[in-house]
């Protein structure tokens, strides 16, 4: 099932003539012929969840937004796509363009934003060009502007560019760099939905969310609700890499189990070169790693689905999170106290050093993981990383806090034998990988 | 605006009414001793401060009285303000206690802990806080992080090392000077105070980050390693100062007869009562130039205390409010051990006193 995808390999469809030939902008007829509450109440009855990572139901989130008098109120996309391992948005932001700007003008009008802002990671430099001529091809055909189509709604859309900072995706942060600060995140409350830009009542939506606004008001909310399963509605794009026969974008409508996802010749394609699966994180770095067993089946014994609850199921002890998209597959031939490390590397080099257990923390936990990959750990150390990631946990401002503390905790908690065997065999680890030890093996039920 | 209502908090098992708006932090510090969360960031006196330490993170067992739930997380107590019927536990919570000292463990493994040359040692509140708050001993094994040293003037003395970085500082420059010179650089563990292009730090106004700074990382020029806090008497002073912006009333830290030290007043919780000017802090090292009040209340448990027996001030007993009674001794040494109460006389035993010397009682004894 494609919604979102549905054109994107049509010939020109980057462009406004290709784009509108095929059904584009028709959403925003529709939607300026509606008020804005009935917008609202459609993404809600949509049952729309934020793509981004944490899964907030959007429509709930629009109706938090504070209207008072006389105060401009915000649109913000959240384009800083920066968690390793998805790159979703990218994609859609590079081949249908116009479907975000038309998901951006729906929005705003349902929002009664006038003034609208993509801010875009700093490194999705030629995407900033696509954008604004996207944007301009928009406005050249009354899409953007004053009194768009003799609504008499207004609206104009920015892009703006990061400066190249993970943490400016947190919402809060990313308002503060928008304004021309330093990218900390704000202490909340309060929310954005009550003081965001400039202090303005704002509501910050990722890129593939306020795509999925457009089918949404096409096909009407109760229509969308009806895709997917239980509470997760509509389609999800999963930007797939590691050891998988064909890595990609793609659009599930989150029915399909884990297995058929990873091995089915329609999707991944199954394991590359003939290796077996080891592991999987199955929503970008920041989620808790799965072992293959726990991934293809929950502690129960139940078949795992691709969807927000299935992927969740038995919290952080024997599931993980559906995340952001990030679908990151490894064989029996990685390692995954490398990879543990080189997460904590990036966590520590992202951190913005606001508070202490997040800034002095990535660090310590990212110097003992550098000890135990190259041979120099000690046993005590692994119960170190498990303390200093629980004091992390849960304290610190934003959720970058958790999200470096999440990986390094799911990686002891599943493969505590291979952190223990680097230990053990300082030299023999610079030279092998532990391969899949028991991993892979029939399911073995995990204790809640 | 209507008028403020007073609203119930509960922390610590103590109720106390505060005005709607209060944040748990200050609410806290009305009942005051142990209950009083740390702060290391905090500063009632500067808008938008706090948040960034995670010392004073407490856990509210009770959200409010119309919505009774408890918050999942723990919560920085000097940014959250309390609600109608709010439950906070401080001192009684163990989670708070376990983060807390994470905190202090976090926040002392990069710092170089060169206490005995360091010129805020004795009224540092790192110390205090790492021996109320903290563990003995680290677990850090690895090079502590350590920064070039930057000249920012001819007053201040910046050691980044010793810098937790609590923007405490940043905050002076922007609110109490009209240009700020200096703030953060880089991010993460490598973030650091610096100017821009070595430019000083030259407002008339900015010698007040150094008594903001709760380490010492800023610390005073004009009176580097001249003396220790706690050699030097604090003596209150004004003088009628021309700076409009000036409060002129300052502390003079004296021996004998020489200023060796001007800072601001400043209350129980460390805080600057009022911003002192430049002239004042830097230039005025007579005290022919003060009116001098009389010495500076200072607090029983400061280090600053030792050798002064007057105008120390105790602090308040509330520890049998909190646990709901006095604290009892699990066993008293002197109920059980003869040797407090001896039926022999000392002088009687020839030598050294030995166990033998004292009378045995039964076990059976000893376990009632």
């Amino acid at each position: 099932m494609k919604l979102l995808l549905e054109h994107a390999h049509v010939e020109g469809i980057r462009y406004y003539d290709a784009y509108r030939k095929h059904g584009g902008y028709r959403s925003v007829e529709k939607a300026l012929k509606m008020s804005p509450d009935d917008i609202t109440e459609e993404v809600k009855k949509s049952g729309l969840r934020g793509r981004g990572g944490a899964g907030f139901p959007t429509g709930l989130k629009w109706s938090f937004l504070a209207k008072p008098e006389g105060v401009a109120r915000h649109l913000v996309c959240n384009a800083d796509e920066s968690e390793p391992g998805t790159f979703k948005d990218r994609y859609l932001m590079e081949f249908i363009p116009h479907l975000l700007v038309e998901g951006l003008i729906v929005s705003s009008y349902a929002l009664g934003s006038n003034l609208t802002y993509i801010y875009i990671r700093g490194e999705y430099v030629w995407i900033v060009d696509i954008l604004e001529q996207a944007i301009a091809e928009a406005k050249n055909n009354g899409w953007l502007g004053k009194n768009i189509q003799g609504s008499g709604f207004d609206c104009e859309i920015y892009v703006q560019r990061g400066a190249g900072a993970y943490i400016c995706g947190e919402e809060t942060a990313l308002i503060e760099s928008l304004e021309g600060k330093r990218g900390n995140p704000r202490i909340k409350p309060p929310f954005p939905a009550v003081k965001g830009v400039w202090g303005r009542p704002t509501v910050v939506n990722n890129v593939e969310t306020l795509a999925a606004v457009v089918p949404i008001i096409n096909m009407g909310g109760d229509e969308y609700a009806k895709i997917g399963v239980g509470r997760s509605t509509g389609t999800k794009l999963l930007s797939v890499c590691g050891n998988v026969k064909k890595p990609g974008i793609y659009e599930i409508d989150m029915t399909q189990s884990v297995e058929e996802f990873i091995f089915s010749d329609e999707y991944c394609g199954g394991i590359a070169k003939g290796k077996r699966l080891k592991a999987c994180i199955p929503g970008g770095s920041s989620v808790p790693i799965l072992p293959a067993n726990l991934l293809l089946k929950t502690a129960k014994g139940e078949t795992r689905y691709m969807n927000y609850e299935s992927l969740a199921d038995g919290g952080f002890a024997s599931g993980s999170m559906m995340g952001s998209g990030g679908f990151i597959v490894m064989d029996e031939d990685q390692c995954v106290v490398r990879h543990t490390m080189s997460l904590a590397h990036f966590y520590n080099h992202e951190s913005c050093g606001q508070c202490s257990p997040c800034r002095e923390g990535t660090g310590w936990m990212y110097k003992i993981l550098k000890n135990i990959e190259y041979g120099k750990g000690k046993m005590s150390d692994i119960d170190l990383l498990w303390d200093i990631q629980g004091k992390i946990e849960g304290n610190t401002i934003c959720p970058l806090g958790d999200a470096a503390a999440w990986p390094v905790a799911a990686a002891i908690r599943h493969f505590r034998d291979e952190f223990e065997w680097h230990v053990l065999n300082p030299e023999e680890s610079q030279t092998r990988n532990y391969g899949l030890a028991h991993y892979a093996d029939p399911l073995t039920v995990v204790a809640g | 605006m209507s008028e403020v209502q007073n609203i119930k908090v509960t922390i610590d098992n103590i109720t106390i009414e505060v005005p709607q708006g209060t944040s748990i932090l200050e609410a806290a510090r009305k009942i005051g001793g142990d209950v009083t969360p740390p702060a290391m960031c905090y500063y009632s006196k500067l808008e938008g401060s706090g948040g960034k330490c995670r010392t004073c993170l407490v856990e509210v067992s009770k959200g409010s009285e119309k919505d009774p739930r408890p918050m999942p997380k723990l919560v920085a107590s000097c940014r959250t303000g309390v609600m109608d019927g709010m439950e906070v536990k401080n001192i009684t919570s163990p989670r708070v206690i376990e983060a807390r000292k994470g905190v202090v463990e976090m926040l002392l493994i990069n710092h170089p802990l060169d206490c005995p040359v360091c010129d805020q040692a004795g009224e540092c509140h790192l110390q205090d806080l790492s021996y109320e708050h903290g563990t003995e001993g680290t677990r850090y094994e690895f090079d502590r992080r350590t920064f070039e040293k930057e000249d920012i003037g001819e007053y201040i003395s910046l050691h980044m090392t010793r810098c937790i970085l609590c923007y405490r500082c940043v905050y002076v420059a922007d609110q109490l000077t009209e240009n700020r010179e200096h703030g953060i650089l880089e991010r993460g563990d490598h973030a650091e105070i610096s100017t821009l292009l070595g430019k000083n730090l030259n407002n008339e106004f900015i010698g007040n980050v150094i008594d903001v700074c709760p380490v010492g990382a800023l610390t005073d020029k004009t009176f580097r390693f001249k003396n220790r806090v706690w050699f030097t008497k604090p003596v209150d002073a004004h003088r009628d100062c021309n700076n409009p912006k000036c409060c002129g009333k300052a502390r003079l830290w004296m021996r004998g007869d020489e200023v060796y030290r001007v800072t601001a007043r400043k209350d129980q919780w460390g805080e600057v009562e009022g911003w002192i000017c430049n002239e004042c802090r830097f230039h005025k090292k007579s005290a022919s130039d003060w009116v001098i009040e009389g010495p500076t209340k200072v607090d029983r448990h400061s280090v600053i205390s030792q050798g002064h027996y007057v105008n120390t001030v105790p602090q308040p007993k509330i520890i049998d409010k909190v646990i709901g009674k006095e604290p009892r001794l699990l066993l008293n040494i002197h109920d059980v051990s003869d040797v407090n109460k001896p039926n022999v006389h000392l002088s009687e035993i020839p030598g050294p006193a030995h166990s033998d010397d004292f009378e045995k009682k039964d076990d059976k004894k000893l376990n009632n």
